[in-house]
């Protein structure tokens, strides 16, 4: 069999392996029960003492949601403030500038919503400082902030009629404590022995092969690479992300990283079954995301590995796939399934350039956006599949004529109208923004002509996968986008807002109003939403709606540049 | 009306003040509620009651007050006004009916909100699509973007929805129930809880002896036989039914009819709370309460037996009546009346249950028996000693915790119940106001006929999912022809999505819109017809319906839209 072949399907397959036992691990810490990580209780405390909360205090969903809105805008501010003033900062050895307005509003935006869209590259435009302290400090804290929110939804979810959902905090502090630390730890050590830098001093000189010299950015990389894939955050800390050799050093690291990016995002589907003490449950959602995922990967990985065919006009040997804009070392079967790894779940680190993939390629990595429900995010790619699965409860109810209902509770109009809100807010988003940029360029090609590398089909998909990456906070960039405008900025910037909070507020809510109902205990007549049937349902649904709203967008953009590629 | 100085004049009733004097003769209808002041009359007030047996009504006492509605079938009376024009009875009732609003069905609005979004998407895709064509440099005719617009919003349930609703009227109506709305048939397949009758529902009309068991020291034989002499001239059900008993117990009731040839027969009152017959030969047999047969005993210095007492709470504990009959006031046993459940009641509560709807029994019977019969009939809850306000608070309750509520009644007393509860079936033998009140009216008087009623409703709402199912999976092929149709000329290469090998742009809308027109009148008489539905449980529907109407909606309109472009080709 292909080495390559081979490799991914370790990868893939190890990672997996791993997640069963993590979503179990899951599962016991957020109810609380023992576990071997108990030891970590009285920092814990600590933490809560010097934090001012009571972790015994149960909050309603509301208050949920307030205690995360509220410290994700002291977030805000003081990224902001870091941002702009970076430059007079210290650890700044290489004597970066502060960032422009615009740009620190969508830097700060970016990696408060746990999107991580870089419009900006690490060596020049952050210090150690902003990386540090704000950047990496977001990622942790984002990241927890996505799992935090997913388990007021478990919570909500157990047969029971009540209010009290838990303590935020607490699911905060334990995300942190429990498990990202020590997962994004294994990662960083991995990455730092394979050569991934982790320092203080500033630029390295270094004399090249040719002779010439140069100087080679570093800084406390290995530690932030961590928390980049654990937290499913992506933003790298060099501007190439996991392409750049210093990030992303061997294959072993390429593997571990990969890993790292869909870890949590299947365990937490697993631990979604575990918690509730319904496995079958976990099984079915993971098993519903991994025929989502495999659909988008399969075709990528045969379509990289068999080149582009305007290189094979050229008489370029291609036998080992298409390898513009991919890392010889990694190959183009590790590098596709990267891309669509890392657009499933919204990570959006890369370790390829996606502006190169071949236009199906492409769009199978903004399917994968666009879908943003196989995997998905920490906490929050469950989250959507959870509306998902309210939408899909409903159209069942409708085609067995009984009222729906999920996990013993009624599913009733009010539910209903916020799933169906969320539901359309991604494909408002992504079209909506689209539709004005590509206005605005058709308006007046000139002005905006630094827009675009490649204006034409590709062009469009530039545009596109911007807005799908914003809107799915993922944060990958198609690159070739002219993308550090005010227009881009701030455009960018307001979709990721508003398709980080309204998709948790709306789960959020729902899993509350459902908590208050009256648990009714399954009868023959109930719907069993564990059964391939019921998978085979939100399968459908996921694509029907992507479908539906992506296709005519999709036509114009890969599609049409896949077959006239391909016509030739 | 009779005026203070004895004059008569005739007028409207609604006029009728309070403190006013008319009079009613046979044959006339009662205008409002008053008491009567002279005469006596018997008077049908099945319009109110539901009895059809008239009932006596006269001056002064408390049989005085009468009813408006109701009608005086003999004699003629002289009746004071009670109370103020709208405030009678009959006025109340209306006012209880008309109060009770329905609730839009939860199916009605989830339908509601599922269009409506499906219709907002395909508002974004078709406005966005403009800039996005603009960009391409592949103007788009406004006249293409109407016909993409009209295809891909859900039309053709939009379009079917009423005939759905109608199909659903006339299969009950041949189920021999009129309804007065499609939504009531829709909302009896929603239903959550059904309050039913205990008597004529769940029961066979009466009780009947099902055990005949002596007092220690009292042969079988001779109990039996004394306890049929008692009841051979009893006309009540329950006598019957003993006699019955005795006559499968070998114990012929001919042969015993000769005993009581000069017999002095004993009827019930509520006084003694027992009957029986004193032989010619002055032997005394009564049967009856067992405390008043005790009282008898011990005044006579008979002995009580534990024993007796005992079969007596047991009998009682069971859900039956224990009757104790006694020979000169000696005990001689206990006959146990018991609740006939009907045959096969429990399967159709089976049925109900897989259908995931909550039976509730409505009974006047103590909580013990009550108990002990739903039970044993399987029904979910009971509602025991059940007075008219009971039913209603019952449903509110039921319906503040969001459920759906279907009752079935008669008498004018169920009126507000039946206007409460989302689905209420009158009995065509009933009352003019429950049949009011109600949204549907039973011709056959079958009280399970609910069940019935529930898969018609089922039916309706399943027809509903699953064409809505099958209308938004058949955009995935209008897609196909139209978006291709679009872009072609300006994006060749795009010509690779037209894989139905639609002739040309034109013929591939014009076809997409002939087929958006013709899917309706094609779909209509499978909406007539309905999707069968069957009790084989949520998930084995949900896959059968997916199957045929989704997967078949997704390849019905591309072999529908090819089929139609190649005759459309060749007028092109």
């Amino acid at each position: 069999m292909n080495k390559e072949l081979l490799g991914i399907l370790v990868i893939f397959g190890s990672t997996v392996l791993l997640a069963v036992p993590l979503g179990r691990y899951l599962a016991t810490v957020y109810r609380g029960d023992k576990s071997w990580s108990d030891f970590l209780g009285p920092l814990e405390r600590l933490l809560y003492r010097l934090g001012g909360v009571r972790p015994e205090r149960e909050m309603s969903w509301q208050q949920h949601l307030v205690a995360l809105l509220t410290i994700n805008l002291v977030w805000f501010v003081w990224a902001m403030f870091v941002l702009c003033t970076q430059g007079s900062l210290p650890l700044n050895p290489d004597h970066n500038p502060s960032m422009t307005p615009d740009q620190a509003f969508n830097t700060a935006v970016s990696f408060l919503v746990n999107c991580n869209l870089q419009h900006y590259s690490g060596e020049s435009g952050a210090t150690y400082f902003s990386q540090v302290f704000c950047l990496m400090f977001l990622q942790f804290v984002t990241a927890a902030t996505g799992l935090a929110a997913c388990v007021v939804v478990f919570n909500a979810l157990r047969d029971r009629t009540t209010e009290k959902l838990g303590n935020f905090y607490v699911y905060f502090t334990r995300s942190i404590t429990r498990v990202l630390l020590p997962l994004s730890l294994v990662v960083a050590l991995v990455v730092a022995f394979q050569g991934t830098p982790m320092t203080w001093l500033g630029k390295a000189p270094l004399v090249t092969m040719q002779g010439d010299s140069t100087f080679v950015s570093r800084g406390p990389a290995a530690a932030m690479i961590g928390i980049k894939q654990i937290g499913t955050n992506g933003g790298g800390f060099f501007g190439v992300n996991s392409a750049h050799p210093l990030e992303n050093p061997t294959y072993l690291t390429n593997a571990v990283e990969n890993g790292a990016i869909v870890l949590v995002p299947i365990a937490m589907a697993l631990a979604f079954g575990y918690y509730l003490g319904r496995p079958r449950l976990g099984w079915m959602v993971f098993g519903v995301m991994t025929a989502g995922y495999l659909l988008l990967q399969v075709p990528t990985v045969y379509l990289e590995m068999h080149g582009n065919p305007a290189i094979t006009h050229l008489g370029v040997d291609q036998r080992l796939g298409s390898l513009e804009g991919k890392e010889m070392r990694l190959g183009a079967p590790a590098s596709a399934l990267w891309a669509i790894t890392t657009t499933v779940t919204s990570n959006g680190s890369v370790n390829a350039m996606h502006d190169s993939l071949t236009p199906l390629s492409g769009m199978d990595a903004l399917l994968g956006m666009m879908t943003n429900a196989f995997y998905g995010g920490v906490g929050v790619g469950f989250l959507n599949f959870f509306v998902f699965i309210i939408v899909s409860v409903f159209i069942s109810g409708l085609m067995v004529g009984r009222t729906p209902e999920f996990l013993g509770k009624k599913i009733e109009a009010r539910e209903m109208k916020i799933a169906i809100v969320i539901a359309l807010l991604h494909p408002l988003l992504i079209l909506a923004g689209t539709a004005l940029a590509a206005h605005l360029y058709v308006g007046n090609p000139t002005a905006y002509a630094g827009w675009l590398a490649n204006p034409g089909y590709h062009g469009f998909s530039e545009m596109l996968y911007e807005f799908t990456s914003s809107a799915a906070n993922n944060g990958s960039g198609f690159e070739g986008l002219g993308d550090n405008t005010p227009w881009w900025n701030i455009s960018t910037g307001v979709v990721m807002i508003l398709s980080r909070y309204l998709p948790i507020i709306g789960p959020v809510a729902i899993a509350g109003l459902l908590a208050r109902k009256k648990y009714i205990p399954e009868s023959a007549g109930t719907l069993r939403t564990d059964t391939g049937t019921f998978g085979i349902m939100v399968f459908f649904v996921i694509w029907i709606i992507a479908a539906l709203a992506f296709f005519p967008a999709l036509a114009l953009g890969p599609l049409a540049e896949h077959f006239t590629l391909y016509a030739k | 009306m009779r005026q203070p100085d004895g004059t008569m004049v005739a007028m409207s009733s609604a006029q009728l003040q309070k403190g006013q004097v008319f009079v009613v003769e046979a044959g006339e209808l009662i205008p409002t509620d008053g008491e009567i002041i002279e005469g006596l009359a018997t008077i049908d007030e099945s319009a109110i009651t539901g009895e059809s047996a008239p009932v006596i009504r006269e001056a002064g006492g408390d049989k005085s007050s009468v009813t408006g509605g109701t009608q005086v079938l003999s004699d003629r009376i002289v009746v004071q006004v009670t109370t103020a024009p709208g405030e009678s009875f009959l006025d109340k009732m209306i006012a209880l009916v008309e109060g009770a609003s329905r609730q839009k069905t939860p199916n009605e609005i989830a339908l509601t909100i599922l269009l409506a979004g499906f219709t907002l998407v395909f508002v974004i895709v078709c406005v966005t699509l403009q800039p996005f064509a603009e960009y391409a440099h592949t103007p788009i005719a406004i006249s293409a973007f109407i016909a993409l617009f009209v295809c891909l919003i859900p039309t053709t349930i939009g379009g079917l929805l009423s005939a759905i609703g109608i199909a659903g009227m006339d299969r009950a109506l041949r189920a021999n129930v009129i309804t007065k709305s499609g939504k009531a048939v829709e909302t009896a397949g929603d239903i959550d809880v059904l309050l039913l009758d205990k008597t004529g529902t769940i029961t066979i009309g009466n009780r009947k002896a099902t055990h005949f068991w002596p007092a220690p020291g009292v042969p079988l034989l001779e109990f039996v036989e004394k306890a049929t002499i008692s009841s051979l001239t009893d006309e009540t059900p329950e006598g019957k039914s003993i006699v019955e008993l005795a006559r499968d117990n070998q114990v012929s009731p001919q042969a015993l009819q000769s005993r009581l040839d000069g017999a002095e027969l004993i009827k019930f009152t509520a006084e003694t709370r027992s009957s029986g017959v004193t032989l010619a030969s002055g032997t005394r047999i009564r049967k009856g309460a067992a405390d008043a047969i005790r009282r008898l005993a011990e005044a006579a210095g008979q002995p009580y037996h534990a024993d007796v007492a005992d079969r007596v709470k047991a009998v009682a504990s069971n859900g039956g009546t224990p009757l104790v009959v006694s020979e000169n006031d000696r005990v001689l046993g206990v006959v146990e009346l018991q609740d006939i459940i009907k045959p096969g009641i429990q399967e159709r509560f089976e049925r109900l249950r897989k259908m995931g709807i909550k039976t509730v029994m409505v009974t006047g019977d103590n909580p013990l028996t009550a108990k002990f019969i739903a039970e044993k009939a399987g029904v979910d809850d009971f509602i025991a000693e059940a007075k008219p306000e009971d039913k209603m608070q019952y449903i509110r309750a039921e319906q503040q915790a969001g459920k759906l509520v279907a009752m079935m009644g008669d008498g004018t007393n169920d009126a507000p119940a039946l206007a409460q509860a989302d689905v209420g079936v009158a009995m065509n033998s009933g009352t003019q106001a429950a049949k009011e009140a109600g949204n549907m009216v039973d011709l056959d008087n079958d009280p399970t006929k609910l069940i019935e009623v529930v898969e018609i409703g089922k039916q309706l709402l399943m027809t509903r999912g699953t064409l809505t199912t099958f209308s938004i999976a058949n955009d995935v092929a209008k897609y196909f022809a139209i978006v291709p149709a679009l872009f072609m000329v300006a994006i060749p290469a795009l010509g690779a999505l037209n894989v139905m090998g639609l002739k040309s742009p034109q013929s591939a809308i014009l076809s997409a819109v002939i087929f958006n027109a013709l899917i309706i009148p094609a779909l209509v008489p499978l909406a007539l017809k309905g999707v069968a539905y069957q009790a084989v449980g949520a998930s084995a529907l949900l896959r059968r319906n997916l199957l045929i109407y989704g997967l078949g909606g997704v390849i019905v309109p591309f072999i529908g839209i090819k089929v139609i472009d190649l005759i459309v080709g060749v007028f092109l």
